[in-house]
């Protein structure tokens, strides 16, 4: 049988870093669709011979978009590896500067990299879906508000991290700085008003989104829903939480599946390897991988904010929880399968972080200057996890007894999508592309199936316009050039 | 008059130099008022036959961030090269080879067999390894080669300026673009930051003692370090003396030495090098036993001496792997 081959060569920003391929067979139907990674840096192999120390430094340049999740993760990893509980004043501020890079970088993507899909529409001209359309649909003073709002965010970063980009302030048992109150007064100013940045945004959604039948329809859509389960940190309460708790996974009717803390994740989780790409593929172990498939029988799972909220049993603060409660009820109850719902939950993520960050601002208890417990245990072996911004994040580091590494493992939050993103990408090609008619709009919703997991491909997707600039080369089966869809 | 045509290209790199363009903030409009980014890899239309099709020398500046790691990314930063009247390493990677680097201590062999065999999580029983070519069905499914070597931007073209630093920070990227754009440029090859080492702009520099004398050497996670005092004076290794200045002391601020992201200051070739004979010279111990003793203390000289700068050392790479 002869193939015809799709290639969506994700050109510029996404050269070697990500490439789509779809394959039809002779009767012009979808027969086989993958994302590849073309991309591997080997962290782990240069992680073997570093100081532990460093590792907070050295693993969050694997992500210059979420370093502060890497950097905080590790920090986390070295508690672990020295058998060290940091001391109340250092958690609050790790968790108050965490919860500010959760916002801003939740902001980011809604504003800059996927909001445009919707906020100008999905079937606006590809030069309007970017950061400039957002301003001119929405206003050039809120436009101010959203550039504002990011920047005193990530000063909150740079004040208690050093850089924003590649932040230093994580250390085994704490952090290098206390806070002091001046900062606090500050910091209480800029945390009130992201409550108040988060529910314009909520509000925007609803106005923009929500009121809007055609984009509801592509959200609940068959195109962009898959069945799988889904992971998350919960805290005692099974509640949501960014920065640490118990690994929760539901499966695809909403049941607890497991729960457990990460010093067991290797009882659950395992990655499988292909040849054709450089990202590996991870699955729930004691179901195993069943290939590119959904359902309950299948290992796959899915992470980031949807399934966080699937994950869990609600929001851990009440503004948060209200809007949780609204999103199930629109969306037909838990767990929500559609893809594309991750932006709304984003949202509702953001304003969990900026009520966490009143919270914790507003702890007489963050001004300790004890923000180090030194009293180390010979170190062997450390775990940590996180939920970064695109997912759950897992270090975990073995050393010799002086604390150089000896063995590292990193499964990186966007890496625990790898299947789920084949998968949505496969389904929407398929979805799109009858009889060798290739609709036009196959471009952009292909691209909005990728986009949605916000993936971290080195950041690849991570451009200031906000959409992946695509070219689909339709081949014939002697590989000559029959048509050529550019998204610009 | 036309508004001069610029290109950002990002090779290897970690997404970090455009937060850093982003966080540019308000002045990024001032910028794109002023030239006509022709070639914004995120937001343009970018192939490489478009590139080559424009005349030789018709961008008048090139942004290149991220370090060579594949074959493409040579061929791309080649042709900017062919295109461009000016070339700029933009951030540590680019630069220095930066923290990817570090990968030259070992070779694809090792890292694949670490990422896809003996990690932790990694289930591989029929030992699959990715590869260029995979023939499936319906066809064949490639990947670029992956190189041994981590390259910095100038072992592949020659490059005009450098921005450095990990990311560079917002007011070094604007007080280059206004150099180029006012045509108030700097010679040749210079780096878009202070001529001095760190230590000069440091306020901790005045806590020094005017000869700096130390009896061991202290890893950062075993010390409270003092908010105040020259991390080099209490023993805490901080490559300050060996950096080139202009980051505004940003590590240093968060109360943590620093490890070198802006790279060797004029004239010097190879940081680790330089730090290592400043280093020798406050070590205020006579005897040769406890002179060995001190150096073995430290524990990792290549992740803390070449933490940013492995590619662009004496050393390069891991020799013999």
């Amino acid at each position: 049988m002869a193939y015809k081959e799709i290639t969506i060569d994700p050109i510029t920003r996404l050269e070697g870093h990500g490439k789509i391929s779809i394959f039809l067979d002779d009767k012009g139907d979808v027969a086989h669709a993958c994302l590849q990674v073309p991309e591997l840096r080997g962290y782990e192999r240069f992680a073997i011979g570093r100081l532990a120390e460093e590792m907070p430094r050295i693993t969050e340049t694997i992500c210059g978009v979420c370093p502060t999740a890497h950097h905080t993760c590790s920090g986390k990893t070295l508690d672990d590896l020295y058998g060290v509980e940091p001391p109340p004043a250092a958690l609050k501020i790790r968790q108050f500067v965490y919860n500010a890079f959760t916002f801003e970088d939740h902001n980011l993507h809604f504003y800059f990299l996927g909001g445009p899909d919707f906020i100008v529409g999905p079937d606006a001209p590809a030069p309007e879906r970017n950061i400039l359309g957002v301003i001119g649909k929405v206003g050039v003073d809120i436009g101010k508000k959203v550039i504002d709002i990011r920047k005193r965010t990530r000063d909150i970063i740079q004040t208690m991290g050093g850089r924003v980009v590649h932040p230093v302030h994580c250390l085994p048992g704490g952090v290098s700085k206390p806070m002091t109150k001046e900062i606090q007064q500050e910091f209480k100013r800029t945390a009130e008003d992201t409550v108040e940045f988060a529910k314009f945004s909520l509000q925007a959604f609803d106005d923009i989104v929500l009121k809007n039948k055609t984009y509801v329809d592509l959200i609940v859509g068959d195109i962009y829903k898959h069945s799988t389960y889904y992971m998350g940190l919960v805290d005692d309460n099974n509640k949501v939480n960014f920065y640490d708790g118990w690994i929760r996974v539901v499966d695809p009717e909403g049941k607890e599946y497991a729960k457990f803390k990460v010093e067991d994740y290797l009882d659950h989780i395992a990655e499988g390897v292909e040849s054709w790409t450089y990202i590996k593929f991870p699955y729930l172990k004691n179901i195993g991988w069943k290939g590119f498939v959904d359902g309950k029988d299948s290992g796959v799972y899915r992470v980031a904010p949807l399934s966080r909220l699937n994950a869990s049993d609600g929001m851990a603060t009440p503004l948060a929880q209200e809007y949780y409660e609204k999103f199930y009820e629109v969306l037909g109850g838990k767990p929500a399968h559609n893809t594309l719902a991750m932006h709304w939950a984003r949202l509702i993520e953001a304003m969990q972080a900026a009520e966490s960050m009143v919270q914790l601002i507003n702890d007489p208890e963050i001004l300790d200057p004890n923000v180090r417990n030194m009293d180390f245990q010979v170190p062997k072996e450390g775990k940590g996890v996180i939920e970064a911004p695109r997912g759950t994040l897992f270090h975990h580091y073995e050393t010799d007894e002086k604390g150089r590494l000896t063995k590292a493992n990193l499964i990186v939050a966007t890496v625990n999508n790898s299947a789920a993103i084949n998968m949505s990408i496969a389904k929407a090609a398929k979805g799109l592309i009858k009889n060798g008619q290739v609709n036009d709009g196959l471009l952009n919703m292909v691209e909005m199936a990728f986009r949605a997991y916000d993936p971290c491909l080195a950041c690849a997707t991570h451009t200031i316009n906000g959409h992946v600039p695509l070219q689909i080369d339709i081949l014939d089966a002697n590989r000559k050039t029959i048509k050529v869809l550019k998204t610009v | 008059m036309a508004k001069p045509l610029v290109a950002f290209y990002w090779c290897a790199s970690c997404g970090g130099c455009e937060e850093a363009v982003v966080d540019l903030a308000e002045d990024i409009l001032k910028v794109v008022d002023a030239v006509d980014i022709r070639l914004w890899p995120v937001a343009f239309d970018f192939k490489y036959k478009d590139i080559e099709a424009m005349p030789d020398k018709s961008i008048a500046v090139s942004f290149i961030n991220g370090a060579i790691r594949t074959e493409e990314q040579e061929k791309i930063a080649k042709l900017l090269r062919q295109k461009s009247q000016l070339i700029v390493a933009f951030g540590a990677c680019a630069h220095l080879g930066g923290i990817p680097g570090l990968a030259n201590v070992a070779n694809k062999k090792e890292i694949f067999e670490t990422a896809y065999r003996l990690t932790h999580s990694t289930a591989n029983p029929k030992g699959t390894y990715p590869k260029t070519v995979t023939d499936i069905p319906q066809g064949k499914l490639t990947l670029p080669e992956f190189f041994d070597t981590v390259k910095s931007l100038d072992q592949t073209v020659e490059v005009d300026y450098y921005l450095p630093g990990c990311a560079p920070p917002p007011d070094l990227i604007m007080k280059g673009i206004t150099a180029i754009l006012e045509g108030k440029l700097p010679p040749r090859g210079s780096v878009i930051a202070e001529e001095k080492a760190l230590c000069e702009t440091c306020k901790r520099n005045k806590s020094k003692p005017d000869k700096l004398a130390i009896k061991d050497i202290k890893r950062i996670s075993e010390v409270k370090a003092d908010p105040e005092k020259c991390f080099l004076a209490e023993g805490i290794i901080c490559l300050g003396p060996a950096t080139r200045g202009g980051c505004g002391e940003r590590c240093i601020n968060a109360n943590m030495p620093c490890r070198g992201c802006f790279g060797p200051t004029k004239e010097v070739k190879d940081m680790g090098a330089k730090f290592l004979s400043s280093l020798a010279s406050i070590i205020d111990i006579e005897d040769e036993k406890e002179i060995e003793k001190i150096a073995e203390s430290v524990l990792d000289p290549i992740g803390l001496f070449y933490m940013y700068s492995l590619p662009t050392s004496i050393l390069r790479r891991k020799h013999g792997v």
